[in-house]
């Protein structure tokens, strides 16, 4: 039984590993051109699993940003896994023993979660671990790879690839927006507002990782002000996605 | 003051594992607070929007190519593309585009 829990993650966490093979292939390289060695960038995409805070986080370290604007950084892109956490702690057994939850904690992100919140039965950690044992190498291998051959690839490969990881990003946001009017005023809001932060001469002094989290928080803050999500409606998106 | 990048990578770690194991470990009941639960649902979106425009502008040797690739990333996104598609076709249509500008 577990074992068949197991198995069927390794399957549908190959899918996943093979997409976060080629993004994380970019975060390799941009580590690189940032001045990381190979080990480094792998430590990081190890020890993170997870593509927006790394990059963000990629653009504070190379741009000297102090410890507190990394924590804080960190803290607001990812705090989506919070909300993904609580839903994931919905779906297991009760009496799940808490190591298992301290241990699949290690690998919540954005494909995953997905996977596991599409099951109709409750949560078994040996399907999350069955994902993660796929997923994660695909990560790290990927990383080390685009470290590896980042100095190697001509600049205009490097220069078609620098796309992909907003290529992904694109593709999480918009199918969504694209059903709910709501979100796709999140989406427009959000951009036109860090474009302000680019284009305005005092406002673009502020360093990259706070207009993340400055245009998050007021975004998100003013849209579940003005349209607050009823109860299970998130969750029910969610499921949907993997409704094929 | 130099930083080590160790300890970057350490805070980023820490607080990243952080925020997913709490809710794990310590949650036996659902968030039932409307606010908080909206504002998490809205944080991807807002996050993940404000992370790609205006920087996918800069990500390539020139804004030209770079606004290809992203009207080719929004296109290939709407019509439902999986994110590995996407993120290749975008690839495809700044490479092209590279191509097409360096002839001009």
């Amino acid at each position: 039984m577990k074992n068949n829990d197991y198995r069927n993650g390794l399957r549908d966490g190959t899918a996943v590993a093979l997409g976060y093979f080629a993004v994380s292939f970019a975060f390799g390289m941009e580590a690189s051109a940032s001045g990381l060695n190979i080990l480094q960038a792998g430590l990081i995409s190890l020890t993170n699993v997870t593509s927006a805070g790394q990059f963000s986080g990629l653009a504070i370290l190379s741009a000297g940003g102090t410890y507190l604007e990394m924590a804080l950084t960190q803290l607001i892109i990812n705090l989506r896994y919070c909300l993904m956490s609580f839903s994931l702690a919905q779906k297991l057994n009760r009496r799940t023993p808490h190591w298992h939850r301290y241990l699949m904690a290690y690998s919540v992100t954005d494909e995953i979660f997905a996977l596991d919140a599409g099951l109709d039965h409750p949560l078994s950690p040996a399907y999350h671990y069955g994902i993660t044992s796929a997923a994660v190498p695909g990560w790290v291998l990927g990383t080390l790879a685009g470290a590896v051959s980042g100095n190697l690839l001509p600049g205009f490969v490097m220069s078609a690839l620098g796309v992909a990881i907003y290529g992904m990003f694109l593709a999480i946001i918009i199918p969504p927006a694209k059903q709910n009017r709501t979100l796709l005023l999140v989406v427009l809001s959000a951009m036109g507002l860090s474009f302000l932060f680019s284009a305005l001469p005092v406002l673009n002094s502020v360093s990259s990782g706070f207009v993340i989290i400055i245009t998050t928080v007021l975004t998100a803050g003013i849209a579940a002000w003005l349209k607050p999500v009823r109860e299970g409606t998130a969750a029910a998106d969610t499921n949907s996605e993997e409704d094929t | 003051m130099t930083h080590n990048i160790y300890l970057y990578i350490l805070v980023m770690a820490g607080v990243t594992y952080l925020i997913r194991m709490l809710p794990l470990a310590l949650s036996k009941k659902e968030i039932t607070n409307v606010y908080i639960r909206s504002f998490l649902y809205y944080v991807p979106y807002a996050c993940l929007a404000a992370m790609t425009f205006p920087a996918i502008l800069h990500a390539t040797e020139s804004i030209c190519s770079a606004a290809v690739g992203l009207a080719t990333a929004v296109i290939a996104a709407y019509r439902g593309k999986s994110l590995l598609t996407v993120a290749l076709i975008a690839c495809a249509a700044v490479f092209i585009a590279e191509r097409i500008l360096a002839l001009i």
